[in-house]
């Protein structure tokens, strides 16, 4: 493999990591809350249609990402209604909000735009450009260093850098901010926040926007960056991939992004070569479908690390009688 | 002094469904006293202070709080009302460090920096002005519970409480560390500030409070000054009627040794060992006593003679040895051995709650060939045998097709105690036999066992209530950190010297009791904290 | 006392939950610029009202019914098998295999056959995460999911590298041989004179699928095992100390769940396809979960809520022929009902139970 191949394989590894990393921080939010997330996918996939559609319609890119997130965010708080207003069991709404996404978008799409399901090809002010870093095309032509710069760090959309500064983001507000340590404190022991007085209703509602806003970029970056439009089942486990990577990563965001480098990275192996030739033995390219959830099921077995969740997670908060 | 009191109550009411756990209660307690407040288990303690604490929210009543009128809704507004408290169940972030869980709720602002500053300089203050010393970056998780109780303590005055509710802090102590406590009390009343006292402990009423009110089934049934009352009228006022404070027994008459225990260690999931070399040798027709603070091996000893933890060492049981790991280690195999066990915990491990009442009349025992027939289980059987125990237990209501779960503290645990004793087994295990028990079950409980002890059955009684290991052991075995810190016979002791068996000091020291006990506990949560690593 | 009797908790709040989703269903149809009572008129017609319909509305019953059984089994042991789709691809696999590799004399004898081929092969598929859990506590949810995607690449490698007959393009094995061919409904009871189930998928295994559901009740309420899965599934803790292995009991579980997952593939492939497939399960691992939810994992509820969503595929079906509402809308209600009789199951509960309560001070 030369030097430039390696670069287009990293490049792509970048991209197809990008709406994984964002549906993790997302996951990572929701459930160090406490709150369990397995509608990943379906929120991811209500945003990717919405802003599409509405960038389709409108035109411009930005309202249609807006309309993503919204959509997410609606999807986020049918999971809060259920798992923290009313106590619901998280896995179960989880699952439903993924199938209800998975039916109400291909439904809205025909509606709207009857083309099978799905929206028509974003043009233009419709996607997002990618952007050219200042100095990509002076030093392009600088040996290694140059190509890297101007193929790998330059020439992405402006949702791919945003995913990327939102991990040490993401790190500073939980380790570093009050709002994070009572997030921190709440996915853990629920009654210890109650007591001193703040609200866990609130902070777990709280946390689950933030999960809403960051599928819904996960989303928009899949329907109008990475791709053209939306397509049915567009999402195609990305949300479930995120969230092994989130066990992958332990909770914790620096990791998170190591974890979606690495599954991105699967995915552009298996993008680019289809059966993988190793010295006569051949890797076929199921093997690579599959790589990233038979990890997932290593770790979770606990022979490469153990994975210790929040405490409270998956548990609704009811106060002890 | 003035004449406006610390806290006023007026008429609070609360309903949990069907149950009403306060009905219209007052109560008035003065700035700069320690007010007691008395009942049995279930009695609506607990939920009168979570309503003073904005934990629940009463469905009728008001709340004063120095002469004004305050809508206490959520805990927040408790805080600012100047009300702290301390839960029987710490309400504590068990992976954040001390530091970390005094601010959470009470930081200076959005930043966590200056905030974790500030708290550190005012804990270094707190402690050495009431012995509350705690290390401010250890991670709660690491920390004994006495010391989980002080950052309880700290939590509270770092947020100024005026008014201090500790709902039966003394549970989980030392009866040195209890001494402790009340020094500490001692001080903040001193110092003007208010205490309120939850308990269900007699002794402690008599000896820290100024007055004291008594709870009885929801509703507030007395409030007299400490100092003019004695535990038996206040017994009486707890119970409705006039209690005996003793068992009735005869001496015992030890047989043979039926279970022979030696050197019993055992490793809990976490890595951390819990019995360390755990010997002793029960007789039959006696009652051993295991006295212990909880969580100092007595649960896992219980676990593993019962089958269901693993364990290395040697158990015999009349000379056959029982196998402590793998097959035929397991809760089916030691009943079929001939010990029952009627567990610490009825709701987590003694019932199934939502199983009726008649299925939990057979579990555990549930493969006996006796309730099979063919494929199937011999409900009918199952059914008429239930209702035949539940009779004789006097359980109520008697009735065998109620979910365990719509029955009170007391015949629940008669449902337990039917089922394990009616297999009449030679061995019985039994833990915290009247935990949240009311007093009327307690006396039936306490004649069952000694009952089952005349008919020459050896009984294992492990107990956090020291007055019930006196009352009811023929031998008593003091635990501390997963070993048996000595065995004394009741009449040959006393509750100081337990106590700091209890604490793990082996010899009365010459200095202060507590410097002796809070070395020993130091001790052990090093070799704890050690561990975890 | 209990906050509700138990006919209300049982029958009501479901009742009150699935009126909700069809509310909100009929909104969407409504939104959609349809009528939702000309559809439903319709789902009627095409599901009900012809034997025709029926015979597709009981193919597709048949499986829920396992699916439903299969999610079911593993609630009563407080496990969420999301697996229920990779156990019945596998499951597919298993009766591939006997199908095509194994001379049967008589359908029948294939039938036995492959049905135990179906079982264990899906039962194997939900061994190793049943036994990830019990060793290493490794949450069940997640490593079935993990197990779909592993199952569906399997799958795909397996036809398109093993099991494809040379020179054919599709990822599929070839077709059965005739004699495993499985009666159908239309088989078994048209006439000459009375043409019955004229063309539909119903077969035989609806029988399995009805004969499954009487077992299931067996099992869980009459037999020790049964007493101990639901012991276990209320409290481990207890379950311990009464000397039921947890590592028994949730592997045990899932391997009924997971077999009768696979159950469901003797239904698609050997029932209808013929042929196993590359997409053979269709989702109907997943519909279990909303059947399971809506029959209180009671294998009457069971068959009930699996005959409801049957009727909702086959006139799902219908409505995409003659509408403009695409199949997709059954999705919805699918999402529908997973949410009101499971996550927001409290929604309908917590009023009920403060009316019940009202009423009983009242009266006393």
């Amino acid at each position: 493999m030369d030097y430039a191949t390696l670069l287009q394989v990293l490049d792509s590894t970048v991209r197809l990591a990008t709406p994984l990393l964002l549906a993790c921080l997302a996951g990572l939010f929701s459930e160090r809350a406490g709150i369990v997330d397995i509608g990943l996918e379906g929120k991811m996939l209500a945003a990717a249609f919405f802003s599409a559609a509405i960038a389709a319609v409108s035109g411009s890119v930005w309202l249609g990402l807006l309309a993503g997130i919204a959509a997410s965010m609606v999807m986020s708080g049918i999971h809060g209604l259920a798992s923290i207003t009313f106590r619901g069991n998280q896995l179960i709404s989880g699952v439903a909000i993924n199938f209800l996404a998975s039916g109400i978008t291909v439904l809205i799409a025909q509606d709207w735009f009857s083309q099978g399901g799905r929206t028509p090809s974003l043009m233009g002010g419709g996607r997002f450009e990618s952007i050219t870093l200042p100095f990509a095309e002076a030093l392009r032509g600088v040996p290694v260093i140059g190509p890297l710069y101007y193929e790998l760090i330059s020439g992405h959309s402006i949702l791919v850098y945003v995913a990327f500064l939102m991990v040490p983001l993401t790190w500073w507000i939980l380790f570093r901010t009050r709002f994070g340590l009572r997030l921190r404190a709440v996915g853990e022991a629920p009654e210890a926040v109650d007591t001193a007085g703040v609200s866990v209703v609130g902070l777990r509602f709280a946390a689950i926007a933030i999960c809403g806003l960051l599928t819904g970029l996960a989303g928009a970056y899949l329907a109008t960056g990475l791709q053209a439009g939306f397509v049915r089942e567009m999402t195609a486990g990305r949300g479930y991939i995120a969230l092994a990577a989130l066990i992958f990563a332990k909770w914790r965001p620096w990791y998170a992004l190591y974890a979606c480098l690495l599954f991105g990275l699967l995915q552009a192996v298996a993008l680019r070569y289809q059966n993988i030739d190793l010295g006569g033995f051949i890797i076929p390219v199921q093997v690579m479908d599959a790589l990233p959830y038979i990890l997932t099921v290593v770790i979770l077995a606990g022979f490469v690390g153990k994975a210790i969740p929040p405490r409270a997670g998956g548990e609704p908060y009811v106060k002890e009688r | 002094m003035t004449d406006t009191p610390a806290i006023e109550l007026k008429g609070i009411s609360k309903a949990f469904g069907p149950v009403q756990a306060n009905k219209d209660i007052s109560i008035r307690v003065m700035p700069g006293t320690i007010h007691g407040i008395i009942g049995e288990n279930g009695a609506g303690k607990s939920t009168l202070m979570s309503i003073l604490y904005g934990f629940y929210k009463a469905d009728a009543g008001e709340i004063w709080v120095n002469g004004s009128h305050k809508d206490i809704t959520d805990s927040q507004a408790a805080i600012s009302a100047g009300i702290g408290m301390v839960f029987q169940h710490f309400k504590l972030v068990q992976n954040f460090t001390v530091l970390e869980n005094i601010i959470l709720g009470a930081e200076d602002g959005p930043m966590l920096r200056p905030s974790l500053a500030r708290a550190r300089g005012v804990l270094k203050q707190l402690a050495e002005e009431y012995e509350l010393s705690v290390d401010p970056d250890e991670l709660v998780e690491n920390l004994s519970v006495g010391h989980q109780q002080r950052v309880e303590i700290l939590k509270a005055l770092y947020r100024q409480a005026d008014i201090l509710i500790l709902d039966e802090p003394t549970g989980v102590l030392t009866p040195a560390e209890a001494d402790h406590l009340f020094r500490i009390l001692d001080h903040l009343r001193a110092e003007g500030k208010t205490v309120i006292l939850i308990t269900h402990k007699l002794r402690e009423i008599m000896e820290i409070t100024d007055t004291v009110s008594v709870m009885r089934r929801g509703e507030m049934t007395a409030t007299v000054k400490t100092a003019e009352t004695s535990p038996e009228q206040l017994a009486e006022l707890m119970v409705g009627r006039k209690v005996l404070l003793r068992v009735d027994k005869t001496p015992a008459r030890p047989g043979a040794v039926l279970l022979d225990v030696q050197n019993l260690r055992h490793v809990d999931d976490a890595g951390v060992e819990r019995l360390k070399g755990v010997s002793l040798q029960l007789r039959a027709g006696e009652v051993l006593g295991i006295a212990g603070v909880a969580g100092n091996g007595q649960s896992e000893l219980l676990e593993v003679l019962g089958g269901y933890a693993d364990a290395t060492g040697s158990v015999t049981m009349k000379g056959a040895p029982l196998p402590l790991s793998g097959a035929g280690s397991d809760g089916s195999a030691r009943r079929a051995a001939g010990i029952g066990h009627v567990p610490e915990d009825r709701q987590e491990e003694g019932l199934i709650m939502p199983y009726t009442a008649w299925e939990n009349t057979v579990f555990g025992y549930h493969r006996d060939p006796r309730y099979q027939s063919g494929l199937l289980m011999n409900n009918a059987l199952i059914k008429q045998e239930a209702q035949d125990k539940m009779t004789r237990y006097d359980v109520r209501p008697p009735n065998p097709n109620l979910a365990a779960r719509n029955f009170s503290g007391g015949n629940q645990q008669k449902i337990v105690l039917a089922r394990e004793i009616e297999r009449d087994p030679d061995v019985l295990l039994i833990g915290q036999p009247t935990r949240g028990v009311d007093i009327g079950a307690i006396e039936f409980i306490h004649q069952e066992i000694i009952r089952l002890r005349d008919k020459g059955k050896a009984i294992l009684l492990v107990s956090v209530e020291l007055d019930e290991i006196f009352s009811l052991s023929d031998r008593i075995a003091v635990m501390f950190d997963g070993q048996i810190m000595g065995e004394r016979m009741p009449a040959e002791t006393d509750q100081t010297e337990l106590g700091l068996l209890m604490a793990g000091v082996t010899e009365r020291p010459e200095g202060s009791l507590i410097a002796a006990v809070d070395a020993s506990l130091h001790e052990k949560e090093a070799r704890e904290a050690g561990q975890h690593d | 006392m209990d906050k509700m009797p138990a006919w209300a908790d049982a029958v009501l709040v479901p009742l009150i939950s699935i009126l909700l989703a069809a509310i909100l269903s009929a909104l969407v149809i409504l939104a959609i610029g349809e009528n939702p009572v000309e559809a439903f008129k319709l789902m009627v017609d095409g599901a009900l009202m012809r034997s025709t319909g029926w015979g597709y509305t009981l193919y597709y019953t048949t499986n829920f019914i396992f699916t439903g059984l299969c999610v079911a089994v593993a609630f009563h042991a407080k496990m969420f098998n999301i697996g229920g789709e990779g156990q019945a691809m596998v499951g597919g696999l298993g009766v591939a295999l006997a199908c095509l590799f194994i001379p049967f004399p008589h359908w029948s004898v294939a039938l036995i056959v492959a049905t135990l081929a179906a079982a264990a092969f899906g039962a194997a598929w939900a061994f190793i995460p049943a036994w990830l859990q019990a060793k290493r506590g490794s949450h069940i949810v997640i490593t079935t999911i993990m197990f779909n995607f592993i199952a569906a690449a399997l799958l795909n490698y397996v036809l398109v590298n093993l099991l494809r007959p040379v020179g054919a393009m599709e990822p599929a094995t070839a077709g059965f041989p005739a004699v495993t061919h499985l009666p159908t409904f239309q088989d078994m009871f048209a006439s000459e004179g009375n043409p019955l189930f004229r063309g539909s998928p119903a077969n035989v295994t609806f029988f399995l699928a009805v004969a499954a559901c009487i077992a299931f009740w067996f099992l869980i309420w009459r037999t020790k095992l049964g007493y101990e899965i639901r012991a276990f599934g209320h409290s481990e803790s207890a379950a311990r100390y009464a000397g039921i292995s947890p590592v028994r009991i949730t592997v045990i579980a899932m391997l009924i769940s997971g077999g009768l997952a696979g159950m469901m593939a003797l239904n698609t492939t050997m029932g209808e396809a013929e042929r196993l497939v590359l997409n053979a399960t269709e989702g109907a691992g997943f519909i279990g979960i909303a059947v399971a939810l809506m029959g209180r994992s009671h294998p009457v509820g069971v068959f009930l809520a699996a005959l409801l969503f049957g009727f909702l595929y086959q006139g799902g079906a219908e409505l995409a022929l003659w509408t403009s509402i695409p199949r997709e809308l059954i999705t919805v209600i699918q999402a529908l009902v997973i949410l009101f009789t499971g996550a927001l199951d409290n929604m309908v509960r917590m009023p009920l139970e403060k009316l019940f309560l009202a009423t009983r001070r009242r009266s006393s």
